[in-house]
């Protein structure tokens, strides 16, 4: 047994050893190498979609575009989706991840998250203009759609609705019973029903209303954990800061999103003090 | 109350065993009003239906043919047809066509809500099923009997009330139990147009709660007592309705 855990203490120090041994400059790297490959979505438009002839577009696509351009590099956009985003961090198949993530603790063990964040959704109502809701406060006793399964529900019905939600399985039924007038408005999260809003005339009669009572996820890009404190991350934080100071990423949202969203407005004022 | 409440708290905090659908108030308070609720739906769609097959049987004894024909196609719609495509079809194809009111909040809102769709929409169900099943009784009573009520100047419509059913529900009773039960069950469906009977209820607490081990016991205990209780029921109308020697 001893032998054992000695065998596995000399692998254990043999592969760190091997990983601090591996640890180059990726910033250098990429920059030799003349391409930066970046992670996006290709299933969450607007933020990471495909157009028309098959190319991956969206504001993420963008983002990248970006720093690719303050590299002088070239830029290879590659589609990952939530269950293997980060493991083509850590494997090295991309450079950079920036894939409508959320920033967790759990996750912050498993890639580096580069501070500051660059955007946040919260959640918000699309509310029946008719109904005159301001705010949660409005919504005694009144029919609210949701989703099922969705993390604000229970508070929303414990300390606002007080009557059972009208919940559904997907958005398409909830968006339907509103548009029936079964409930006075649909709870979910607030960049995609702004975005919705935007999108389609029928959402005319509906306002989006934001429910500051819960407080905005933000979303992370991601380098390697051990990339973070070295010259890549550094980079990449440089970059998120100068976005947000310099209005890039309201720039972006306003063009893919339709408007810009009180989160993004904040953190741009509160980038350029 | 209070203790047991405190003791199902503890359970949680020593075992693990979360059974907060109890002890919270705020969720207990869901969970009981979803309970009523599937009792409420079960004990409408079960009178509704009866009377469905009650009619729907007499009807398909009737002289005109187009009214049997319209019974027939009823029947082939409802029983060919899965019960939740036709829960969707109601509420989210046909509810909208529906006249309109405007609600409370001045939005104009389609006259018929999801639980009054689900009523329909299982009662018709169960009770396209129910008219066979009343059918295979009234064909076991003997045209002899039917033949002595006529002589007696009873009209078709006595007939029926007074001799033939009567035997007719007694020959078909194991059969209706057996439909009931099942109609029972299908209120669960009631939960994909958003009724908030025990399954969509659960659903909620055990995604706010991650306690689904817990709440799938706490369903599968639900429905099993619940129709447990039916069945019981049912086997004592059976019981006192038996006339000694009909049927052997």
């Amino acid at each position: 047994m001893r032998r054992l855990m000695g065998v596995l203490a000399i692998g254990v120090v043999a592969a760190l050893m091997g990983s601090t041994a591996a640890k180059a400059d990726q910033l250098a790297e990429i920059k030799k190498k003349g391409t930066l490959i970046v992670g996006v979505k290709t299933d969450y438009p607007p933020w990471g979609m495909r157009d028309a002839s098959g190319n991956i577009v969206g504001m993420e696509p963008d983002m990248a575009a970006d720093v690719a351009k303050r590299l002088g590099v070239k830029l290879e956009l590659v589609s990952v989706v939530s269950s293997n985003r980060m493991q083509f961090l850590q494997q090295g198949k991309i450079d950079l991840m920036i894939a409508t993530m959320s920033d967790t603790p759990e996750r912050r063990k498993v890639v580096g998250i580069v501070d500051p964040v660059y955007y946040a959704s919260g959640v918000a109502i699309l509310a029946n203009k008719k109904a005159n809701i301001k705010g949660a406060g409005d919504l005694k006793g009144k029919p609210v759609c949701a989703l099922q399964g969705a993390f604000y529900n229970n508070e929303l019905q414990s300390k606002y609705t007080g009557t059972d939600l009208v919940a559904f399985k997907g958005i398409p039924e909830a968006e339907q019973a509103l548009l029936d007038g079964r409930c006075v408005g649909f709870v979910y999260d607030d960049v995609v029903l702004v975005w919705k809003k935007a999108q389609d005339k029928k959402w005319e009669a509906f306002d989006v209303v934001a429910l500051p009572e819960w407080k905005p996820v933000p979303w992370g890009l991601a380098v390697k954990t051990e990339e973070l404190s070295g010259p890549w991350g550094k980079f990449m934080a440089e970059t998120t800061k100068d976005w947000l100071k310099s209005g890039t990423l309201l720039a972006l949202e306003k063009k893919w999103v339709g408007s810009n969203t009180q989160w993004l407005i904040d953190a741009s004022a509160a980038a350029k003090k | 109350m209070e203790g047991l409440w405190d003791f199902l708290r503890s359970l949680h905090d020593a075992y693990g065993i979360n059974l907060v659908h109890f002890y919270d108030t705020f969720e207990r308070g869901r969970m009981l009003r979803g309970m009523w609720t599937s009792i409420k739906l079960a004990a409408v769609c079960i009178v509704l239906s009866v009377l469905i097959g009650i009619l729907g049987a007499w009807l398909q004894g009737s002289r005109f043919k187009v009214l049997k024909a319209v019974v027939q196609g009823y029947i082939q719609f409802f029983r060919n047809t899965p019960p939740l495509v036709q829960m969707y079809f109601f509420y989210f194809a046909l509810g909208p066509q529906m006249p309109r009111v405007v609600n409370e909040y001045g939005i104009s809102q389609p006259m018929l809500g999801s639980f009054e769709w689900a009523v329909i929409s299982l009662s018709f169900f169960a009770g396209a099923f129910n008219i066979e099943i009343f059918r295979s009784g009234v064909e076991a009573v003997q045209r002899s009997t039917v033949e002595a009520a006529e002589s007696l100047g009873f009209n078709r419509w006595q007939i029926y009330r007074y001799v033939v059913l009567p035997l007719a529900v007694r020959v078909c009773l194991p059969a209706l139990n057996n439909n009931l039960v099942n109609l029972i069950k299908t209120t669960t469906q009631a939960y994909a147009i958003a009724v908030p009977e025990t399954l969509f209820v659960a659903s909620q607490i055990w995604s706010d709660r991650i306690n689904v081990f817990e709440m799938m016991v706490t369903l599968l205990t639900f429905y099993l007592l619940l129709v447990g209780i039916f069945v019981w029921l049912m086997t004592r109308l059976e019981r006192s309705l038996r006339v000694p020697g009909f049927g052997q």
